[in-house]
């Protein structure tokens, strides 16, 4: 699967869904970034094919109604949109 | 199909900036606001060209695009949802359309929730509209007193597109 890493501070698993044309997407990237959290994301939109069908699928498990970003923290709680409170309390 | 694999298309700077101004004399003769971070802006209107690139139209920014323009018909820029949004938030779902009072800097801009229904819920919608006639009773009409300009819709617009007149010179016509 295309995870891309990105090295940090690891305070829980953070798995990102996220758009590579969205604004909201890129400010939660800089916001992970700026807390030094170790995580991993994906662009949905740049998927293709099955590939992209199965990420689908994985994100409406989470968040149904499959907006984006989306945040999956230790595969059980989610954060969605850009909620910087939510995701400045991350675990730790 | 696409020639290209999704992730080659690209925009260039100079083709950002003239859509940015083109948009932006529009929008604001039509009485709405972009965004005035312009670095934010950009990187919208950036992305809208490459989904229209991408698809053949120009895509909301920040939402999974079908591939299939007739399904997404309601999210082409500028997508059904702005205006409620505007309305209820001061912002669109991306924030590259904003209120005057968060224009003026009076509300700050926040991400909104999505407003679109979810995959499932558009297939029962579709089913639905496909039985039944959009009850044309369900939506007011607003006149604008100054102009006459109507519109049907859940509110009159903040600013009259034709003769911008402020939404409470509007008054329910039906
Ligand atoms: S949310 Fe905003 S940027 Fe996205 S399609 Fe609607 S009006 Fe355009």
């Amino acid at each position: 699967m295309p995870m891309q890493h990105v090295d940090g501070k690891n305070e829980g698993k953070i798995v990102l869904y996220a758009l590579s044309t969205c604004g909201w997407c890129r400010k939660t990237r800089m916001l992970l970034e700026d807390l030094n959290l170790e995580y991993d994301y994906i662009y949905v939109d740049l998927l293709e094919g099955d590939e992209k069908n199965e990420i689908i699928e994985q994100v409406k498990k989470w968040n149904s109604q499959l907006s984006f970003p989306t945040i999956v923290i230790n595969d059980e709680k989610t954060i969605v949109g850009f909620d910087e409170e939510g995701i400045k309390g991350l675990p730790g | 199909m696409n020639k290209l694999p999704i992730s080659d298309f690209v925009v260039s700077d100079g083709e950002v900036n003239q859509y940015y101004i083109k948009l932006k004399k529009q929008v604001e003769s039509s009485g709405y606001h972009l965004n005035p971070d312009v670095e934010f802006t950009k990187s919208l209107l950036k992305s809208i060209i490459l989904n229209d690139k991408r698809y053949g139209y120009e895509s909301c920014p920040c939402r999974l695009a079908g591939n299939d323009k007739a399904e997404d018909l309601d999210i082409i820029c500028p997508c059904y949802y702005r205006d409620p949004d505007l309305d209820d938030y001061g912002t669109c779902y991306c924030g590259l359309y904003i209120s005057s009072e968060i224009f003026n800097g009076k509300k700050k801009l926040k991400p909104i929730p999505e407003r679109r229904p979810s995959p499932e819920d558009r297939e029962k919608l579709k089913m639905e509209s496909t039985t039944g006639i959009l009850s044309s009773s369900s939506i007011p009409v607003w006149r604008c007193k100054v102009c006459g300009y109507l519109c049907a819709r859940d509110e009159p617009p903040e600013i009259c597109p034709i003769c911008t007149a402020e939404k409470e010179r509007f008054e329910q016509f039906n």
